[in-house]
């Protein structure tokens, strides 16, 4: 880095104030409304009274049955919410994770010429509105769409495939919608991978698959860690793959803030109260991430 | 017919002095034709601005947050004009105040939310019940026991709508157990039929309800009538049920707001959406029903004659969605969560 | 050599990966030329659907929605370059400072949090100091999330020029602006196109916060597709989607291409992603 002149660091602030400001104010104050919100008390039929309460919270984690006099028990109703939601994100991280993994592999082994190509067209439809490819994904495996009327024609069914309004459905939307997220990370971590040290091990009589999982695997592991991140992520909060794809039979994380917010309950709230909880999930999940990280570099 | 002439050459006064009459409606994105809108402005002189909103808890919401003394008139659903009469945020008016009062219905003129019509006048209303797919199943389907209890070629290929009001109000005259109940072991039967009816059902849906059958991805669906008319018109073999123990009714009203800065402009609205051949207008352009005496002559004989909008005469027509108190809804709220959970 | 680096499989789930990811797409596309009114019975090659969008009945919603999205997002991206570029700058060629690492999660942060908790922040925050939800509402989310997806192609090209071209100039006397505006910015030019592009696309496909803080009646592109779509998915969707598709391809390819000539890639702004 070139050595700086004396003054140059007044220009820190002038230059760095339009992201504090923008972030600052339009993200994170809101996200701070928010969390003061969820501690608020509901009036009935919409809007808040600004009453402390931990009405929101209560209702999340106990049930007081279904006149609400009950003796409080641990509230299953919306933690198993939670509990498929993160189910749902899990297999689609694990999908993208078995197809991300050779891909990206794959990619990285070619000629350096065509590898900009090849991650090319594995970018391109991540930058295709996501709407559009979850509808375009329905229309395709719906009972009278293309798949599964090009299967019966073929004879290989003999009915369609119940596939659109299942949890299969959404999980193949998931991983749909994120699957460029898993290539490009594990991708960058095996480009500077030591091919060196696979013919060294080869040399030693280890076989391919072992190599893989002894020397590749650990090597690599930041870039897997960092895929999966960017795929759970997004999928825990995903709306618009469980909404289309899986019939909105069940809520989801997102479903249900959305209900919340914008249906007919207008539990403000309960609404901000679960967008917490999910924030503080996906803040977990970061923390353990940046540990994971730091404990590899230290290492 | 004085006071008319009173409050026209009032407004006449008003609208020299103020150069510009001003009337502030809220309502239902695409929900009143530009050409009536015009058709009034033209007529009296009134410059109306229209607001839109996309559910009825947005619209109280938004009067609730401070927009109340700025909207004349609102046009909200049956159940949110009492909860707008409750919680005081709408007007009352007189008959006479409105010349075609005489117009309206009189089936329409006691209804729970508004006895009497001191506050609101009909927009338009249907029916909310069912439709099934005739290719897949030919028996008879006059009753909820498709939705609720399905027969096996419906079961698993069922949409329902992603509404609690309906669902469970349907729910609740299936079971024959009046809506806001108080009554526990009433309650605890509808939380464990629908328990129950929910592994029949393929998905929740209510802007979908149409596709979901047109596609054929549902052989049957709770839909609202209007919505019924339109699928059969895109191609889906369905036939509309009007089931004995009752359909939901909806309607949409035009209440008039408290505060409002123009009410006498908001009265001259509403008693011009009354005239018949504006309240057909209206029809032909939503495809429902006006609730207005004589409109069907105004209206497009398509929506006016389809099956889905003439009941049989003898027909159970069933019940508006009911407000309930807090603590039924909170039970309401329950019974709902556990049903998608 | 190949031997280590080749594994049985891989080359087959890579192709079926790409088959995965365009399927959908090239069948919508495909079906978006059927003469048919029907979606699933094929009625020939047509462009009735594409005559359709700008002259059905839905041309003037979608008219409306396309205007607002192009505006926004011309907008948004505008904005957000501006300050992605400032940040960049500060954040590159600013040394070790306090708040450094603070500042770059900040920037990282609309990526970080979940878009359905962004939504719903947004839209309490918009409605507790009472402005009402619409145009501007949209407007400012929108370059708010933008803000990461244009600073990170420009802070990985701002990495790749070194400081000596500035220090010269600087030693030949050239004021901090001069050697901004006539060594650094063109030499970042590539950079901030490409972010500036992306941003653009970012502020046009979004649908989730958009949906939340638009308010009643505005619609966006997404929004009115949505919309529309959940009436029923009809082949003038397919078209508006088909185009929508190459547009967004265009916009990548372009940002792609421009990036290319200073030697990087848009992937390897990606992994630092």
């Amino acid at each position: 880095m070139a050595a700086r002149r004396p003054g140059e660091r007044s220009l820190l602030v002038p230059l760095l104030l339009p992201t504090w400001a923008m972030i600052g104010v339009f993200m994170v104050l809101p996200v701070g409304v928010m969390a003061l919100y969820s501690f608020l008390t509901r009036e009935f039929r919409g809007g808040v009274d600004w009453t402390f309460s931990l009405s929101a919270y209560d209702q999340f984690f106990f049930d007081r049955g279904l006149f609400g006099d009950e003796a409080p028990r641990l509230q299953w109703a919306y933690i198993s919410i939670f509990w498929r939601s993160i189910w749902q994100a899990v297999i689609a991280t694990v999908l993208c994770l078995l197809v991300g993994f050779p891909t990206a592999w794959f990619i990285a082994t070619r000629p350096a010429r065509s590898r900009g190509v090849w991650l090319f067209l594995i970018t391109v439809p991540y930058w295709v509105n996501l709407l559009i490819r979850t509808v375009s994904l329905r229309f395709l495996l719906r009972d009278t769409g293309p798949l599964n009327q090009g299967l019966m024609s073929l004879g290989l069914v003999d009915a369609p495939l119940p596939v659109v309004n299942t949890n299969l459905a959404v999980q193949l939307g998931l991983f749909y919608s994120y699957l460029p997220f898993m290539v490009l990370p594990i991708y960058a971590a095996v480009e500077r991978y030591n091919f060196a040290l696979s013919e060294a091990a080869a040399d030693l009589y280890a076989s391919r698959w072992t190599t893989l999982r002894e020397i590749v695997l650990p090597l690599v592991k930041p870039g897997i860690v960092a895929g999966c991140l960017l795929v759970f992520v997004p999928s825990l909060g995903a709306f618009l793959a469980p909404d289309l794809l899986g019939g909105a039979k069940t809520f989801m994380i997102g479903s249900l803030i959305d209900e919340q917010i914008k249906g007919s309950q207008g539990n403000w709230p309960f609404g901000a109260a679960v967008a917490v909880i999910l924030m503080t999930l996906v803040l977990i999940a970061l923390v353990a991430y940046a540990r994971s990280v730091t404990r590899e570099r230290s290492a | 017919m004085k006071r008319l002439l009173g409050a026209v050459a009032l407004s006449a006064l008003a609208s020299a002095a103020q150069a510009q009459e001003e009337l502030k409606v809220y309502i239902f994105f695409e929900y009143i034709p530009q050409e009536l809108v015009e058709k009034f402005e033209a007529e009296t002189g009134i410059d109306v601005t229209v607001d839109t909103f996309d559910s009825n808890e947005a619209m109280l919401a938004a009067l609730k947050a401070g927009r109340l003394g700025e909207y004349d008139v609102a046009v909200p659903g049956d159940y949110m004009v009492e909860i707008l009469r409750n919680q005081g945020l709408a007007d009352t008016f007189t008959p006479e105040e409105l010349p075609n009062f005489g117009n309206i219905d009189p089936q329409w003129i006691d209804v729970p939310f508004d006895p009497g019509r001191t506050s609101s006048i009909p927009y338009q209303w249907g029916l909310t019940a069912f439709a099934v797919n005739r290719d897949v199943y030919q028996g008879p389907i006059d009753s909820l026991s498709i939705i609720f209890d399905p027969p096996e070629e419906l079961s698993g290929r069922i949409n329902v709508l992603d509404s609690q009001g309906e669902v469970l109000a349907l729910a609740s005259m299936y079971l024959g157990i009046p809506q806001c109940t108080q009554d526990r072991d009433q309650l605890r039967a509808l939380n464990d039929m629908l328990q129950e009816a929910r592994q029949h059902w393929a998905s929740f849906g209510s802007d979908t309800s149409k596709e979901v059958l047109v596609s054929g991805d549902a052989a049957a669906g709770m839909i609202y009538n209007g919505f019924a008319t339109k699928a059969r018109d895109e191609g889906a073999n369905i036939e509309y049920a009007f089931p004995k123990e009752g359909s939901v009714i909806w309607m949409d009203n035009v209440v008039l707001l408290r505060d409002a800065p123009n009410r006498d402009n908001a009265l001259r609205f509403m008693n011009f959406l009354l005239d018949p051949e504006n309240a057909g207008a209206v029809t032909s352009y939503a495809a429902y029903q006006a609730g207005v005496l004589g409109a069907e002559e105004f209206t497009d004989p398509a929506i006016r004659d389809s099956p889905e909008n003439n009941p049989p005469e003898s027909v159970n027509l069933g019940d508006f969605v009911m407000a309930c108190d807090e603590t039924t809804q909170a039970t309401y709220d329950a019974i709902w969560t556990n049903l998608k959970q | 050599m190949k031997g280590v680096r080749h594994y049985p499989g891989f080359t087959a789930i890579a192709l079926g990966c790409l088959l995965v990811l365009y399927a959908p797409m090239i069948v919508v596309g495909i079906y978006s030329f059927n003469g048919s009114t029907s979606l699933t019975t094929w009625g020939g090659f047509s462009l009735r659907w594409y005559a359709d969008v700008f002259t059905g009945e839905e041309a003037e919603r979608f008219g409306m929605a396309t205007w607002n999205s192009l505006t926004i997002a011309f907008m948004a991206a505008t904005v957000s370059t501006v300050i992605a570029t400032a940040a960049a700058v500060a954040m590159v060629r600013g040394g070790r400072f306090r708040g450094k690492a603070g500042t770059f999660a900040l920037i990282n942060l609309p990526l970080m949090v979940p878009e359905i908790v962004i939504a719903v922040a947004t839209l309490i925050f918009f409605s507790t100091i009472g402005l009402e939800t619409g145009y501007l509402t949209v407007l400012i989310a929108h370059v708010t999330f933008c803000i990461p997806f244009a600073y990170l192609p420009i802070s990985a090209r701002l990495q790749g020029i070194e400081g000596t071209y500035e220090q010269a100039a600087r030693d030949l006397y050239a004021s901090r602006w001069q050697a901004f505006s006539l060594i650094l910015l063109p030499l970042m030019a590539p950079g901030i196109v490409s972010g500036y592009l992306l941003a653009f696309i970012i502020s046009l496909d979004d649908f989730i916060i958009t949906n939340f803080v638009k308010g009643a009646g505005m619609e966006t592109l997404p929004t009115a597709i949505f919309g529309s779509v959940k009436q029923g998915l009809k082949p003038n969707i397919m078209a508006i989607s088909t185009m929508l598709l190459v547009v967004s391809i265009l916009f990548v390819t372009l940002s792609y291409l421009i990036n290319r000539r200073g030697q990087k890639t848009l992937v390897q702004q990606g992994d630092r992603a």
